[in-house]
C-alpha cells in the first residue's frame, strides 16, 4: 500500500500523526506528510483508519 | 444585557442564548436538520444557522463568500458603532489569525503554529500532569469537588499562561476577563470590562517584554520580523489577547464536559478505567459529541446558499457541534461510542482556520481525564445537583457537582 497526503488539503488536524505515527509524521506548522514507500501490510489497518479519520480528506491510498 | 422572548419557532426565529438551546441544542439541531438545515434568526442581527456537515464544512472551505472578519457568534461591538467609553487600544486588526482572511491569516498564522506543535507540545506535558496532580490533591480526599470549577476551569488556563510567559497567579482574573468577553457577550458593560481589562493588561505586559524580553510567545512575537519588518504592534496585541481567550473557555469546557459525561455514564467511566489504551480514540468522541465551539462567519456578497438568500453582512454561525450530531456523517450520533473507529469530527472547526491550538486541546484533555481517573475513578454527580452550563460561542458545564 502507497499513501499520499494532498498538501492543499491538509490543514493540520494531526489525526494521522495520533493514529499511525509510524506512517506519518507532521512539521511544525501542521503539515501532514508520509514518511514511509511502502506501508508494511501490519500497519495497513492503522493506514486505512488515518484515512477515515482525516476531516479533510486530505488522504489517499494511492497504490494496494 | 438583551432579554429576548423564548423562541417558539427554531427554523426562522432561533436564538442560541435561549436556555432551552444551552440546555439542550442537540434536539433542536436534530429537528432542524430533517426540516429546515439552514435556519435563520433576525434576533441581535440577521444570522443563519447550518446544521449538516455537509452545509458547515463547505461554508468553512468557502472564503471567498465567508468571511472571517467577524467571528462572534454574539454580536458585540465589532457590529455596532466604536463605543465611546471604550477605555482601551483600538484593535484595528481584531485577533489574528483568526478574526482575518488571507493574506493576514496566512503569516500571522505560522507566528502562532510552531507554539501549539506536537513537539512543542509534547514539552508541556509534565507541566499540565503536575498542575492536575495538585488540583486534585485540593479535593481528592473530600468526597465532593466541583468538576468544572475546581478543576477543568483550572488547567488551561494556567498551561496557556506559561506559554504565554504571563503569571498564573493572575489566572481566576484571566478567567473572568475571558468570560466576559466570550460568555456574556449579550451584556454590553460586562463585554466591554473583559475586553478593556484583557487588553490593557497585554498592553503592560508588552511594553514589559519589549524591555526584558524572555523565551515566551509574547516575546518572540515582538521580536520576529516579518518580510524583514517588525510586527505592528495592533496585531501583536490581538494575537496575544487571542491566544488568552481561545486558550482558556473552550478547553476547559471540553475538560468539564467529558468529566460530566463520564459521571453521567458509569458504563463507559468504567470501561475507560479498565481499558486506558483507548483514551485517544474516547477523547476524540468525547470531542465530537460535545464540541464545545461555535464560531460565526460574515456573508460578503449576497448568495443563495442551499436555497437561502445570504445578505452581505449576514452572519452565518459555523455549527460545528451540530455537524457532528449529523446522522449523515456519524452512525447513532447521539451515542456516544468511546471506541468509535471512524471519527471524521470537525470540533476543531474545518479549512483554513483549523484551531490552531488543537495539539494543546487534546493533550490537556486527554491529561486532565487520565489523572482525574488515576485518583478518582469512581464518581458520580452529587444528588440533586444543579448543573449550569454556558452557551452561545462556547459550550460546557460551568458548575458540576460530584461526589466520590
Amino acid at each position: 500500500m502507497k499513501l499520499r497526503v494532498d498538501p492543499d488539503k491538509c490543514q493540520g488536524h494531526a489525526r494521522c500523526y495520533g493514529l499511525a505515527p509510524e506512517i506519518f509524521d507532521v512539521d511544525d506548522y501542521g503539515l501532514a506528510s508520509v514518511i514511509v514507500d511502502e506501508v508494511p501490510p501490519e500497519l495497513e489497518e492503522k493506514a486505512r483508519l488515518a484515512v477515515a479519520n482525516c476531516p479533510e480528506y486530505a488522504i489517499e491510498i494511492i497504490s494496494g | 444585557m438583551t432579554h429576548t422572548a423564548p423562541v417558539t419557532d427554531w427554523a426562522t426565529d432561533f436564538d442560541v442564548l435561549d436556555p432551552q438551546y444551552v440546555a439542550d441544542p442537540f434536539s433542536i439541531w436534530d429537528d432542524l436538520r430533517r426540516t429546515c438545515p439552514v435556519a435563520h434568526t433576525n434576533r441581535r442581527k440577521s444570522s443563519w444557522l447550518p446544521t449538516r456537515y455537509e452545509d458547515v464544512t463547505a461554508i468553512a472551505h468557502d472564503i471567498e463568500h465567508f468571511s472571517s472578519l467577524k467571528i462572534a457568534v454574539i454580536p458585540g461591538d465589532e457590529d455596532e458603532d466604536p463605543n465611546a467609553d471604550f477605555d482601551g487600544p483600538d484593535l484595528q486588526y481584531g485577533l489574528p489569525p483568526i478574526s482575518s482572511d488571507p493574506p493576514l491569516h496566512t503569516w500571522t498564522r505560522r507566528l502562532l503554529l510552531p507554539w501549539f506543535s506536537h513537539k512543542r507540545v509534547d514539552g508541556y506535558v509534565p507541566l499540565t500532569r503536575d498542575l492536575c496532580t495538585k488540583l486534585l490533591d485540593g479535593f481528592a480526599d473530600s468526597g465532593h469537588a466541583d468538576a468544572a470549577a475546581d478543576y477543568a476551569q483550572q488547567i488551561p488556563v494556567r498551561v496557556i499562561a506559561h506559554i504565554l510567559g504571563v503569571s498564573p497567579d493572575l489566572s481566576d482574573t484571566f478567567t473572568g476577563w475571558v468570560r466576559d468577553v466570550l460568555e456574556f457577550a449579550d451584556d454590553a458593560e460586562r463585554r466591554q470590562r473583559g475586553a478593556e481589562g484583557l487588553l490593557n493588561y497585554f498592553v503592560g505586559q508588552l511594553e514589559e517584554r519589549r524591555a526584558n524580553p524572555g523565551d515566551d510567545l509574547l516575546s518572540e512575537l515582538l521580536t520576529t520580523k516579518v518580510d524583514g519588518a517588525p510586527v505592528d504592534d495592533g496585531i501583536v496585541l490581538g494575537m496575544a489577547a487571542l491566544a488568552l481567550i481561545a486558550g482558556v473557555d473552550t478547553t476547559w469546557s471540553a475538560i468539564g464536559s467529558s468529566l460530566w459525561h463520564l459521571a453521567t455514564h458509569p458504563e463507559d467511566r468504567k470501561r475507560l478505567v479498565a481499558e486506558p489504551e483507548l483514551m485517544p480514540t474516547a477523547i476524540e468522541e468525547l470531542l465530537r459529541a460535545y464540541s464545545p465551539v461555535t464560531m460565526a462567519r460574515e456573508v460578503t456578497e449576497d448568495v443563495i446558499y442551499a436555497g437561502c438568500p445570504m445578505k452581505a453582512g449576514d452572519k452565518v454561525l459555523m455549527n460545528f457541534p451540530a455537524a457532528n450530531r449529523d446522522p449523515e456523517a456519524f452512525e447513532h450520533p447521539e451515542v456516544v461510542q468511546l471506541d468509535r473507529a471512524h471519527n471524521r469530527h470537525v470540533a476543531f472547526g474545518s479549512g483554513i482556520h483549523r484551531c490552531a491550538g488543537s495539539n494543546l486541546a487534546r493533550m490537556e484533555l486527554q491529561v486532565a481525564l487520565e489523572e482525574w481517573l488515576a485518583r478518582i475513578p469512581d464518581f458520580s454527580l452529587a444528588e440533586g445537583a444543579e448543573v449550569t452550563w454556558a452557551g452561545g460561542q462556547v459550550r460546557g458545564p460551568r458548575i458540576c457537582p460530584v461526589v466520590f
